[in-house]
């Protein structure tokens, strides 16, 4: 079942959660919202769900108007950040829930109510503790539990809030690739809410990037990734290496640093270079195209890449850069903390100081 | 490890311990214990005759339903009232909601008799309220509505006060989870509401039952003395006792003590599940 918000907005008190909030998620796919906190991501997801009201603008579920439908009737899993389990009952008695609480003419009977828990822990791997209570299971169980609750009334929308949020590393890619799996098997509409970039790009078909009540960029992890549309959107998303200074005959340059603009850059003034980790090299001495000095700070060797931090000498940045190199190229270079070394860019994104948009450079013949 | 190597706690000198020890036993001694068993022993005094005969006094009989009564109307109507506000506050956010947490304690703060002078002076004959009702030939004062409209005054934020802080600290989600599970405002409550508030409930319906059945003050400004009609028993107590009735007077007050022992029973039963259902259940060693 496909959403569409038109037009939503949103206030608490003087503040605005939302601003003019318009998106389409189609029907089918697993869409993330991803955003630092206070950025409206999990207001946007209970206005979906009816549990916020949004002021102006509509809600539709396939085309149909619900924006004055209650919770009740709009028939949607929910899975709370904090699992949101019902402390009192066993965990067979919380899958029921949703069906117990159906209309008698349509609430199943008794036997079917108590297969289709059964078929529901099943699907969760969890049939073992149908007996148990909240308090007595673990983190990724409770959250589990919570998903079979929700999925019990066979909906057509699945919303999440933060789903992984509270578990440990470990079990949070378990359940990651398992909800993955599982989204894949059934085919509802989800929409999750997530402040971990990584999550929403490995797990999503389509990521919604939001910041401070607005849609910052809609579009696929890999468009996302490659194509930022704004500079908020290239921060969040991964780490970038920036060079900012004055741009002048195809020239940006800041203290001992200096990168020569590809053919055909004829703008000038203060701009921003971001590079992303892997769209640089890292050399002994200078390339012809750029001169940026840097020292190695730390080294990070867990990962399939070495991970270097390298602060600037010679020329300013905010942050530290970080540059990832294969270990193979490791272990022939076998750089040393306090190394100095050339940072050599491929391929940039050119920000001016009131642009939002950045401009692509290739420096890399194909 | 012996006894000269173990670090001492901070206060933890023998002689603070049994001096501190002593302080208090001999103060419950003399303040809690003997009394009560004097309240018996008093009214046991004239043989188990005469307190059958003190017990089966009409008037007495008539107190003790009287105190009934009133409980039995006035517990009822602050669970109702006592849910709804605490409900209120915690679950919505509106204007005013931290003045209406404050006011809720408004019969805490001021003295019984003062609240039962206040009723007499709006709802009295000569009152401005009652005497509008008393031309509709409708008396509540030294009557028994008067009796329960105090009690109730006075014993109204026992149950708000329980369960406000509980609600406050479950918070809203499992409300909101049930509700996407499409159930009804009245299931919600049922279903979901009262389990997780059930013993702060009771525990708020045993204070004030307590409370309702010995109130004083307030009762004896609004009840008006009459024997056998708005007397009621801690009221008997004192007018029997002004009678030189002594037997009698400590008949009646053994029967408030025994309501009472009763209440601590209880009310230490609720306490111990309540322990009992915060209490985390033994670690569970299974992976996810």
């Amino acid at each position: 079942m496909s959403i569409s918000l038109e037009g939503v907005n949103k206030h608490f008190g003087q503040f605005q959660a939302l601003k003019d909030i318009s998106l389409d998620i189609p029907d089918g796919q697993l869409t993330g919202l991803l955003g630092p906190s206070g950025s409206g991501k999990t207001t946007l997801l209970r206005i979906i769900a009816g549990l916020e009201s949004a002021e102006h603008g509509r809600i539709l579920f396939h085309g149909k108007d619900v924006t004055r439908l209650h919770v009740r009737e709009r028939r949607v899993g929910f899975v709370f950040q904090h699992y949101a389990l019902f402390r009192h009952m066993t965990v067979a008695q919380n899958i029921a829930f949703g069906l117990e609480v159906l209309p008698r003419a349509q609430r199943p009977p008794a036997a079917e109510i108590r297969r289709q828990v059964a078929d529901l822990l099943e699907m969760v791997q969890l049939g073992h503790l149908s007996s148990r209570y909240p308090a007595q299971l673990s983190g990724g169980q409770k959250q589990r539990i919570a998903l079979a609750r929700a999925l019990a009334m066979k909906p057509e929308i699945l919303l999440l809030d933060e789903p992984f949020g509270a578990l440990d590393a470990k079990v949070r890619k378990d359940l990651r690739r398992w909800l993955r799996a599982l989204h894949d098997e059934l085919h509802f509409t989800s929409v999750f809410v997530t402040h971990d970039q990584e999550e929403a790009l490995e797990l999503s078909d389509r990521v919604v990037v939001m910041s401070a009540g607005k849609i910052e960029q809609v579009g696929g992890p890999q468009a996302l990734y490659a194509e930022p549309e704004s500079r908020f959107v290239f921060d969040f998303l991964g780490h970038v290496n920036v060079l900012g200074g004055s741009l002048e005959q195809q020239r940006l340059s800041q203290g001992d640093a200096w990168v020569q603009m590809p053919e055909g850059v004829d703008c000038a003034g203060e701009m921003q270079l971001y590079l992303r980790p892997h769209e640089v090299r890292l050399q002994n001495c200078p390339a012809l195209h750029a001169h940026l000095p840097l020292r190695i700070e730390s080294i990070s060797l867990i990962g399939a890449e070495v991970r270097l931090e390298l602060t600037p000498c010679g020329w300013d940045a905010q942050e530290p850069w970080e540059v990832g190199i294969s270990h193979v190229e490791f272990n022939r270079w076998q750089p040393q903390r306090g190394d100095r070394c050339y940072a050599v860019p491929d391929v940039g994104h050119l920000f001016g100081i009131e642009q939002t948009r950045p401009r692509t450079l290739n420096w890399v013949e194909d | 490890m012996s006894r000269t190597q173990s670090t001492l706690r901070i206060g933890d000198q023998p002689w603070v311990k049994w001096s501190l020890i002593g302080l208090a036993l001999t103060l419950t001694l003399l303040l809690l214990v003997i009394p009560l068993v004097l309240i018996f022993a008093q009214a046991f005094s004239a043989g188990p005759g005469s307190l059958w005969s003190n017990l089966t006094d009409t008037y007495t009989l008539a107190a003790i339903g009287l105190t009934l009564f009133v409980a039995a109307l006035t517990v009822p109507l602050n669970l109702v009232f006592g849910v709804f506000l605490a409900w209120l506050v915690t679950r919505f956010e509106f204007p005013g909601r931290k003045v209406l947490i404050t006011l809720i304690d408004i019969p805490f703060a001021v003295s019984p008799v003062v609240a039962g002078l206040l009723y007499l002076l709006l709802y009295g004959s000569n009152g401005w309220l009652g005497g509008w009702l008393a031309d509709k030939d409708i008396q509540l004062m030294f009557a028994w509505p008067g009796i329960v409209m105090v009690t109730v005054f006075v014993t109204c934020p026992f149950v708000a006060r329980e369960l406000i802080p509980l609600m406050q600290q479950q918070g809203r989600d499992e409300e909101e989870a049930a509700v996407v599970l499409g159930a009804s405002g009245w299931q919600l409550f049922r279903k979901v509401t009262l389990p997780n508030i059930q013993w702060a409930l009771l525990y708020g319906v045993v204070l004030t039952n307590a409370r309702a059945v010995g109130e004083f003050g307030a009762v004896s400004v609004v009840s008006g003395n009459i024997r056998g009609e708005t007397n009621t028993l801690p009221l008997h107590v004192e007018l029997l006792y002004q009678d030189y009735n002594v037997a009698g007077a400590f008949t009646s007050a053994s029967l408030l003590a025994c309501i009472a022992l009763l209440t601590l029973l209880v009310k230490s039963f609720i306490e111990w599940r309540q322990a009992r259902q915060r209490m985390p259940v033994s670690d569970q060693s299974d992976s996810i």
